[in-house]
C-alpha cells in the first residue's frame, strides 16, 4: 500500500521534471519550430552550474543563478547560431543544435571530468520529507522528516514498514508546480506573455505590429533554456550530475513530446506524468511473465524456464518502456495523445 | 534547338572516373604498405558504403536520421552468429557472402521498423529514429544471448575451406574482399541515383506535397529508399563484422549513429561523392585525429557546427563550388580571401588548442608537472600569461576571421552573380 | 441519355473548427466543359481546389469524378483517378531540371512506379512525353536549366506543365496568370487553351478578361456557396452576380 503511494508520489515528480524540461522544448518547438536537439545539454549544464555555485556561493543563490547563466548560455547561442541557420530550414537547425549537443558534452568533460560530480542537496533538503509507517498492530500513520526509532520494534511479532518519501522529490513537484503556474501567469496575464502568445503562431503578423520578433525567439529561446537549467539543478543533486545525463534524459523527453503530441504544452504534461509514473512503478517490479504464468498455474518445459525473453522482469525491461510507447503511439495514434492533425 | 551536353561524352567522362577508381581500389596496398595503413583502408572501405547508404536518406530523400546504426549494427550481429554457424558447420556459405547475410538482416530491420518511421516526415520522422535507435540500444543490453552482454560477439573469419588461397586470415585478403563489396555498392547505389525511384524520392525531398499530385505516396517513396538503405547499412555492418572479428552493442549505438550524420554531412549530402569522403575522414578521425588530441571530438564538434552554418553543402560542395570558378577563371580573385580566412582560422585553432590542452592537462595530469607539451610549444598551467595568450589568440582568431570573411563573401557574392548570368543565358548548368 | 459527368461536386461543406468556408457547394462539370470559378477573395476558391485535389477532407458531402467517389481520398489516389492541379504559388521541384521536373510527373501514369531496375534514360516514353511537352509549354530552349533558375512566368509554365503531363483529363488550374503582366497573360491563355483542349478545366481566375475568353461557364462563388453557374453571357445579366460582384462589368466590355 505504502509502496504504491510512494513509487506514484516518486513517479509524479520525476514527471514533473520531465514536464520541466519537455515544456521548454515544446515552447522553443511551437515558436520557432526549431526542436532543439540540445536542450538535454542545458540541463546538464545547469547542473554542473549549480554544483559549482553552490560550492561557491551557497546552494540557494546558485538555485537562482544557475538558470540564468544557463538561460544566458541558450541566449547567446541563439543570438549567435541559431539565427543564422533559421533561413536555411528545419534540418540545418536540428542539425546546429546537434552539433552544440556534442560540444557540450565535450566541454562539460573537459572542464569537470568524465566522471560524476558530489552534488549533493543542501541540508534542509537531505532526508525524507515525511515517513509513512506500516505498524502491523497500529495501522498506517505519517511522519514529518525521518521516522529513525519508529521503525524498529523491540517486539519480534509486531512489523513495522517505514517508507520515507524523499524531500528532494518533494522540491522537484514544489518546483515545477510553481514554474508551471507561473509560466502560465506570464504568458496569460502579462502583456510581454500575450505578445509571446502571439508570435508563437504568427510570428510575422506580430512584427508588423512593430515588435522586435528576434528579441522575442532569443527570449523564449532563453525561457525554455533556462527551465532546463533549472531543471538540470534539481535533477542534478536529486539524481546524479554526470556527463551521461544529458543523453539519457534527452532520449526520453524527445519521445515524451512526439507520444504528447509534437507542439503541445498539454499533450507534454500528460506525457511526461504518464512516462514518469509508469517507468517509476516498472523499475520497482521484479515481476517477470515467467512468475505471472506460475501464478496462473501454466506448466512450463524445461526449456522455457531458462528461456532469457521470459525470464526478464519488468524492471529489466523499464528503460525500454518509453520507447516501446512511442512505437505504439506511432502505430495507433501517430498525432500523438494530445496532438493537433496535420493539416 | 541547342543542343545539351551529349550524352555520350558525359558517360564516357564518368566511365573513366568508375575505372580509375577502381585502379586505385586495387593499387592501394601496394602504395600504402604499413598496418595502419591496410587497416584504415580497409576501415574506410566499410565507412564509405555505410555513409552511402545514409546519403539515400539524408541527401537524396531529406531525411535526417539518428538511427541508421540500428541496420549497420544488425547487419553486424546477424553475420557474426552466421559466421559462428559456419564454423560449427551448420551453416555452408562462403564466407565472402556472409555480408548478405548481414544486408538481408538490415534490410530486413529497415522493413520492420521502417513502416512506423517513414510515415511521418520532418523534425517528428528524425525523433522517431531516434527513439526506434534507443530502443534497439537499451535492448541490446537486455538480450545478451544474442547480442553476447558487454563482451560482444566475437567470431574468426578464418573457417572453411580456403579458395585459391584466399582464406581472409591476412589483412590485405579482408581488404580486397571489402574493396570489392564496396566498388560494386558504390556502382548499385550511383545506379539508384539514375531511375525513376531515385528521382521521385529526390523529388519528394524538394517538394514532398507536390509529389502527392503527380500520382505518387510519398510515404512509399520514403519507405522503399529507406529498405534499400538499410541493406546497404546492413553491407556495411557485415563487412565490419568479418573485418574486426567482434561485434559490441556501441554498433547500434547512439554515438555510431551520431557519427555517420556528422561525416556524411562533412562530407557533403548533396554530391553523390560526398559521402565517399565522409567515410574517408570518419576513419581519419578515428584513427588518427584521436590520436592526436584528446579533445578530437570537441574539435569535431566544432568543425561541423561552423561547416552546418557556413557551409551546407560539406566539402564535397566546396570543391564542386571551386572547382567552377577555376573553370570560370576566377580563382584568383578569391586567392586573398582564401589565404586571409585561413589565416585567420589557424589563429583562432592556435588560440582554442592552447587552451583545451591545458585544460585538460589541468584535469588529467595535474598530478604530473603543470607543463605540457603541444605542438612543439611548451605551455604551462600555473603561467597565467600562456591562458591569456591563449585566449587573446582566440578572441583575435575570431575577430580576424569575421572581418576576413564579410570581406570575403563581397566578392563571393559577385563571382557567383557572374557565373549564373553566364549560364543562364545560352550555355547551360 | 446523360453521361457520367467528369467531375461532380454534392453539397459541400467544409469547416475549419467554428468558421464555415465551404456551406453547401453543388455543381456539375461535364466533360471537355471549360468552366471558370470566380468570386470575391475569401470566398473559398481555393478551398474548393484543395477539398476537390484531395488536399483537405470535406467536413460533409459527395464529389465524384468520373461517377466515382473521390472526397476523403488522399491526393495521390484522386489524381491517378485522372484529376490534376496547378498551384496558385508556384509548387514545383527547384533543384530539378526543367526536362527532369516534367518527366517526373509523367512517370507514374505511365506506369513505372517505384521503379529502381530501370534507367530513367532508357524510358523512351516517359523521355518523349517529357519532351513533348517541354516543347508545348515553349520551354525546350531551358531544358537543362534548374526549375530555381527560371523566370517567374517560365516558372508558372512549367507549374501548368507539370500539371498536364500525367494525362489527366479533368484539371483544376488555380489561378495560372498570378502576378504576371498583361502580355504574359495574353501569352499564357493562348499556351493554356493549345494545352487543354479536349480536357476538362476548371480554374480559378481573377482576371475578367481571361474568364469571358477562356471559359465555357462560369460559377460564381460567394461566401461558400454558388450562386451562379452558366455561361458568360448569362452570368453577365444575372442580377444577383451583379450585386454581389462584377457590378461594374454590366456597362463595360
Amino acid at each position: 500500500m505504502e509502496f504504491f503511494f510512494i513509487s506514484m508520489l516518486n513517479g509524479l515528480s520525476y514527471g514533473l521534471l520531465l514536464f520541466m524540461l519537455s515544456s521548454g522544448l515544446t515552447l522553443i518547438f511551437s515558436m520557432m519550430g526549431v526542436l532543439n536537439f540540445a536542450h538535454a545539454s542545458f540541463y546538464m549544464l545547469g547542473a554542473y552550474f549549480g554544483y559549482t555555485l553552490s560550492g561557491a556561493i551557497g546552494f540557494w543563490p546558485a538555485l537562482v543563478l544557475a538558470p540564468i547563466l544557463t538561460g544566458a548560455a541558450g541566449a547567446l547561442f541563439e543570438s549567435q547560431v541559431l539565427r543564422r541557420v533559421h533561413k536555411m530550414g528545419h534540418v540545418s537547425e536540428l542539425l546546429v543544435t546537434f552539433g552544440l549537443s556534442y560540444i557540450v558534452l565535450e566541454v562539460v568533460q573537459l572542464v569537470w571530468g568524465r566522471v560524476a560530480v558530489d552534488f549533493t542537496p543542501p541540508a534542509l533538503l537531505q532526508g525524507p520529507l515525511f515517513t509513512l509507517i506500516n505498524h502491523s498492530t497500529q495501522g498506517l500513520s505519517l511522519v514529518s522528516g525521518a521516522a529513525g526509532a519508529a521503525c524498529q520494534s523491540a517486539d519480534a511479532a509486531v512489523r513495522i514498514i517505514c517508507s520515507p518519501f524523499p524531500a528532494t522529490r518533494g522540491f522537484i513537484m514544489v518546483t515545477a508546480i510553481g514554474m508551471m503556474v507561473s509560466l502560465w501567469w506570464v504568458l496569460t496575464r502579462t502583456r510581454a506573455g500575450l505578445i509571446i502568445q502571439a508570435a508563437l503562431t504568427h510570428p510575422e503578423t506580430v512584427e508588423t505590429l512593430g515588435h522586435n520578433v528576434p528579441r522575442i525567439f532569443m527570449l523564449v529561446f532563453a525561457m525554455g533554456t533556462g527551465l532546463a537549467g533549472l531543471a538540470g539543478v534539481i535533477g542534478g543533486f536529486t539524481f546524479i550530475t554526470e556527463p551521461a545525463m544529458a543523453a539519457t534524459v534527452g532520449s526520453v523527453i524527445f519521445v515524451v513530446v512526439v507520444v504528447g503530441g509534437m507542439g503541445s504544452l498539454s499533450g507534454a504534461f500528460l506525457a511526461s506524468l504518464l512516462i514518469g509514473v509508469i517507468q517509476t512503478f516498472a523499475v520497482a517490479v521484479d515481476y517477470s511473465i515467467l512468475q505471472l504464468l506460475a501464478d496462473i498455474g501454466v506448466k512450463l518445459s524445461a526449456n522455457a524456464q531458462h528461456n532469457t525473453m521470459l525470464q526478464l522482469s519488468v524492471s529489466q525491461i523499464a528503460p525500454v518502456l518509453p520507447y516501446l510507447f512511442l512505437v505504439l503511439i506511432l502505430i495507433f495514434r501517430p498525432r500523438g495523445l494530445l496532438g493537433k492533425r496535420d493539416a | 534547338m541547342p543542343e545539351h551536353s551529349t550524352p555520350s561524352s558525359f558517360a564516357r567522362s564518368t566511365n573513366l572516373v568508375w575505372a580509375l577508381f577502381a585502379v586505385l581500389l586495387v593499387l592501394a596496398p601496394w602504395v600504402f604498405t604499413s598496418n595502419l595503413s591496410m587497416t584504415m583502408m580497409s576501415q574506410m572501405g566499410i565507412a564509405i558504403i555505410a555513409c552511402l547508404s545514409y546519403n539515400i536518406l539524408l541527401g537524396q530523400g531529406g531525411m535526417l536520421s539518428f538511427g541508421h546504426a540500428v541496420y549497420s549494427g544488425m547487419g553486424s550481429y546477424f553475420t557474426i552468429h552466421a559466421l559462428n554457424m559456419l564454423g560449427q558447420g551448420t551453416l555452408h556459405l562462403p564466407v565472402s557472402l556472409l555480408p548478405l547475410v548481414g544486408g538481408l538482416a538490415g534490410m530486413g530491420f529497415a522493413v520492420l521498423l521502417g513502416y512506423v518511421t517513414t510515415r511521418k516526415s520532418g523534425t517528428t520522422f528524425s525523433m522517431i529514429t531516434l527513439g526506434m535507435a534507443e530502443l534497439v540500444f537499451a535492448m541490446s543490453l537486455m538480450f545478451s544471448e544474442f547480442f553476447g552482454g558487454e563482451a560482444g560477439v566475437s567470431g574468426n573469419r578464418v573457417v572453411g575451406d580456403a579458395f585459391m588461397g584466399i582464406n581472409f586470415g591476412p589483412q590485405r585478403q579482408v581488404y580486397y574482399l571489402i574493396a570489392v563489396y564496396t566498388f560494386i555498392s558504390m556502382g548499385l547505389l550511383y545506379a539508384l541515383t539514375q531511375t525513376p525511384l531515385g528521382r521521385i524520392l529526390n523529388a519528394v525531398r524538394d517538394n514532398p506535397e507536390r509529389v502527392e499530385f503527380i500520382g505518387y505516396n510519398t510515404q512509399q517513396v520514403r519507405y522503399r529508399a529507406f529498405i534499400i538503405a538499410g541493406f546497404f547499412a546492413g553491407i556495411a555492418g557485415g563487412l565490419g563484422a568479418l573485418n574486426f572479428e567482434i561485434v559490441t552493442a556501441e554498433v547500434v549505438g547512439p554515438a555510431r549513429s551520431g557519427a555517420y550524420l556528422l561525416f556524411t554531412f562533412l562530407g557533403g549530402a548533396t554530391f553523390f561523392f560526398g559521402p565517399v569522403l565522409g567515410g574517408i575522414l570518419m576513419v581519419l578521425a578515428f584513427v588518427l585525429l584521436s590520436e592526436l588530441t584528446k579533445a578530437w571530438l570537441l574539435y569535431l564538434g566544432l568543425i561541423f557546427l561552423f561547416m552546418v552554418v557556413y557551409a551546407p553543402g560539406g566539402f564535397a560542395a566546396l570543391i564542386m563550388v571551386n572547382l567552377r570558378i577555376i573553370k570560370a577563371g576566377a580563382f584568383a580573385r578569391l586567392l586573398s580571401g582564401y589565404v586571409g580566412l585561413l589565416a585567420s582560422g589557424l589563429l583562432m585553432l592556435a588560440g582554442a588548442s592552447a587552451l583545451i590542452e591545458m585544460v585538460y592537462h589541468m584535469q588529467l595530469n595535474a598530478a604530473l608537472s603543470s607543463q605540457l607539451v603541444f605542438a612543439g610549444v611548451t605551455l604551462d598551467t600555473h603561467d597565467s600569461s600562456h591562458w591569456l595568450v591563449g585566449s587573446a589568440l582566440l578572441l583575435a582568431g575570431l575577430a580576424m576571421f569575421e572581418w576576413q570573411r564579410q570581406r570575403f563573401m563581397q566578392v563571393w557574392e559577385q563571382v557567383q552573380s557572374e557565373l549564373a548570368a553566364r549560364s543562364s543565358t545560352g550555355s547551360h548548368a | 441519355m446523360s453521361q457520367t459527368p467528369s467531375l461532380s461536386l454534392k453539397n459541400l461543406h467544409k469547416q475549419f473548427g467554428k468558421t464555415q468556408i465551404i456551406r453547401g457547394v453543388d455543381l456539375t462539370v461535364q466533360a471537355g466543359e471549360r468552366v471558370a470559378i470566380i468570386g470575391p477573395n475569401g470566398a473559398g476558391k481555393s478551398t474548393l481546389f484543395n477539398l476537390i485535389s484531395g488536399r483537405f477532407a470535406p467536413t460533409s458531402g459527395e464529389i465524384h469524378l468520373h461517377g466515382q467517389r473521390i472526397d476523403g481520398l488522399k491526393p495521390f489516389e484522386i489524381n491517378r483517378q485522372g484529376l490534376s492541379r496547378s498551384f496558385q504559388i508556384t509548387n514545383i521541384f527547384p533543384k530539378l531540371s526543367v526536362f527532369e521536373n516534367l518527366r517526373c510527373s509523367v512517370l507514374w501514369s505511365l506506369g513505372h512506379r517505384y521503379s529502381f531496375w530501370t534507367f530513367l534514360s532508357r524510358l523512351k516514353d516517359a523521355n518523349e512525353l517529357a519532351a513533348t511537352w517541354m516543347e508545348r509549354i515553349q520551354l525546350a530552349h531551358k531544358r537543362d536549366v534548374l526549375a530555381m533558375n527560371l523566370t517567374y512566368a517560365e516558372q508558372r509554365a512549367l507549374e501548368i506543365g507539370i500539371t498536364m503531363a500525367g494525362g489527366a483529363d479533368v484539371v483544376l488550374l488555380d489561378e495560372p496568370t498570378a502576378g504576371m503582366s498583361k502580355s504574359e497573360t495574353e501569352r499564357f491563355i493562348a499556351l493554356i487553351k493549345t494545352v487543354t483542349q479536349g480536357k476538362t478545366l476548371l480554374t480559378v481566375e481573377h482576371d475578367m478578361g481571361v474568364v469571358f475568353g477562356l471559359a465555357d461557364k462560369i460559377a460564381v462563388l460567394v461566401y461558400g456557396e454558388v450562386i451562379a453557374f452558366d455561361t458568360p453571357d448569362q452570368v453577365r445579366a444575372n442580377a444577383r452576380v451583379q450585386e454581389a460582384y462584377l457590378g461594374s462589368l454590366s456597362e463595360g466590355h
